[in-house]
């Protein structure tokens, strides 16, 4: 599952500055690949775009080589799940009945489930193991349990990518690593995984490609080795940081200073 | 499943109850043997004319109406978010009871009884393509937001057109006027019977088909992009359908409130938020509680009529904070 963006800019009316400006980026099949960014610095923009739900004001996102705005949602919803940073439930429904409309882009507005689709149903729950909260109400979770609930939507797609907006936001750390682990399971799984996300020393240990952006731009892209460097950080950032090996796990990380 | 198939059982049960009810009572009372002589053209005529030219006419119009008002009613609280949205929020019901007090004040009234349900139409439809355009803030996007200010705005304008009208008519015009805009189903025929339903079925099934994609609508417009419903389309056919239904309800029966608020709350409480459950139930629900609630407002103080949207703000009211203290606890 092959995502891109060429020259991809998008200007929110009324904004000084373009929330992205002229991105190019290709993200390859499969794999961990890690956004990170300030605030602002078009994260979640870049997650629309990409995804065909807000309009560029120039340039194009393509999935699997065609843009993106041309793809039937239905279809393109069959190829990418996405877990959005938040939504707020209007009326009241259990986990069963959020994580089956992961369904709909199989069943259409008329097709009635069939084993097929409440197999997949069961096996999203299964592997976000929250099997046991089906028949619970959304409102009565917890803040980890409905990040599981949300992914296991997305999953519940079928899809050969999955794109999330920091699904790991205000989780402790045993639900930050429990996720992360999910996530990290999938791509061994060939699902293709695009992860945007604060959380520097995370990205650096799980990601294999990470793409940093800075007020719009592409600062860099790489393997956290290249990414991680202290002066590219620190100019992003805006922050003086060190950047060193993490002695129990191995891999970089990043520690502000001061 | 089943406890929607239940309660789908339990509702028509209800309705044929409720029909027979309709039909037997009033200032004449009939018996269950009579009505069957008068449907299959046996019996006394006064009696047959009594049952089919008036009593199964306005009950079925009630029918309609109520079950049109709940379904709306459940399509506007999830197009727009909000469990407190009516089938009447969107300004409808002003420029429906605007035109029709128009009409009235102008004496135009006298050139038949299909104007005053044309103009109410009219007005409605008015109020609708208002809101739609207000709405419509590029030719993509359909903003749901803006809708509830359109809708809010446009209905702060008919209503100071009411007033207007209200000052400088006579007294006996402001009276037919209130009472109208009460909403009633006392001038029922079959020709309104046929109106209300060739609106309200067609537009029913659209929206029944629509279940799902709502169900999507209900956690978020982004969310539900993600998961494959084209979102911009069906807010809009939402939006269409509901909105005729409404009107050609408010053409035949003037402004019935509550139906539409109370009954999808009821419905949802029972079977969930499930659109593929709730909608044709919350049509079920308002058929029942419209049709019962008229026969109420006829027999209370027989000969004479107490409105029927003080019936249903009467029940409606009490059962709306019952329901909703439950809701909180």
């Amino acid at each position: 599952m092959k995502l891109g963006t060429d020259q991809l800019t998008v200007q929110y009316s009324g904004a000084v500055r373009p929330a992205l400006h002229g991105v190019t980026l290709s993200i390859p099949a499969g794999g961990l690949t890690a956004v990170l960014g300030p605030n602002g610095s078009g994260k979640s923009t870049l997650l629309r775009a990409l995804l065909g739900v807000i309009a560029p004001s120039a340039g194009t996102a393509t999935v699997e080589e065609r843009n993106v705005r041309a793809w039937d949602r239905r279809e393109l919803a069959r190829m990418v799940g996405v877990v959005p940073q938040s939504e707020t439930i209007a009326f009241p429904i259990t986990v069963r009945e959020m994580v089956a409309m992961g369904r709909f882009p199989h069943l259409g507005p008329l097709r009635a489930e069939v084993g097929r689709d409440r197999e997949a149903v069961d096996k999203a729950l299964e592997r976000c193991h929250i099997g046991d909260l089906r028949n619970r109400q959304m409102t009565t979770l917890s803040g980890g349990e409905l990040q599981r609930v949300r992914i296991a939507r997305a999953l519940a797609q079928e899809p050969r990518a999955l794109a999330l907006d920091e699904p790991t936001a205000s989780l402790d750390l045993r639900h930050e690593m429990s996720i992360m682990r999910l996530l990290r399971g999938w791509t061994d799984g060939g699902i293709t995984v695009l992860l945007i996300t604060h959380q520097l020393n995370l990205a650096a240990r799980f990601a294999d490609r990470i793409i940093l952006l800075d007020r719009g731009r592409v600062a860099t892209e790489g393997t956290p080795s290249e990414v991680f460097r202290r002066e590219v950080m620190e100019h992003v950032y805006g922050w003086p940081v060190h950047v060193g090996q993490d002695p129990v796990t191995g891999s970089l990380r990043v520690v502000p200073l001061g | 499943m089943t406890k929607t198939r239940t309660t789908a059982a339990v509702l028509i049960l209800v309705i044929a109850a409720a029909l027979l009810l309709a039909v037997r009572f009033g200032s004449v009372s009939l018996s269950t043997g009579d009505v069957v002589d008068a449907l299959t053209g046996r019996g006394d005529p006064i009696k047959r004319d009594i049952v089919v030219g008036l009593r199964l006419p306005r009950a079925l119009l009630g029918a309609l109406v109520g079950g049109g008002l709940g379904l709306a009613g459940a399509t506007f609280q999830a197009l727009l978010r909000n469990p407190l949205a009516e089938p009447y929020i969107l300004g409808i019901s002003g420029g429906a009871a605007a035109a029709a007090v128009t009409v009235l004040a102008l004496g135009l009234v006298s050139a038949g009884s299909w104007v005053l349900p044309a103009a109410a139409f009219g007005g409605a439809l008015l109020a609708i393509l208002l809101v739609f355009r207000v709405a419509s803030v590029t030719d993509r996007s359909f903003d749901v937001r803006i809708l509830l200010l359109a809708g809010v705005v446009v209905g702060a304008f008919f209503s100071a057109m009411i007033a207007l009208w209200f000052a400088l008519s006579e007294a006996s015009t402001v009276r037919s006027a209130v009472l109208w805009m009460m909403g009633s189903l006392a001038g029922a025929d079959w020709g309104a019977v046929v109106t209300a339903a060739a609106y309200t079925f067609p537009a029913g099934m659209v929206l029944v088909a629509l279940a799902r994609p709502l169900d999507l609508l209900a956690i978020g417009e982004e969310t539900a992009t993600y998961l494959g419903a084209n979102v911009e389309q069906v807010k809009r056919l939402a939006f269409g359908m509901a909105s005729l239904i409404t009107a050609a309800g408010v053409a035949v029966a003037g402004v019935i409130g509550f139906v539409g608020l109370i009954v999808p709350h009821a419905v949802r409480l029972v079977v969930g938020s499930g659109h593929r459950a709730l909608l044709p139930l919350s049509f079920l629900a308002g058929s029942a509680f419209l049709l019962l609630a008229d026969v109420v407002a006829r027999l209370v103080i027989a000969p004479a009529e107490i409105p029927i949207g003080v019936v249903t703000a009467f029940t409606g009211v009490p059962i709306f904070l019952v329901l909703l203290r439950g809701s909180l606890r």
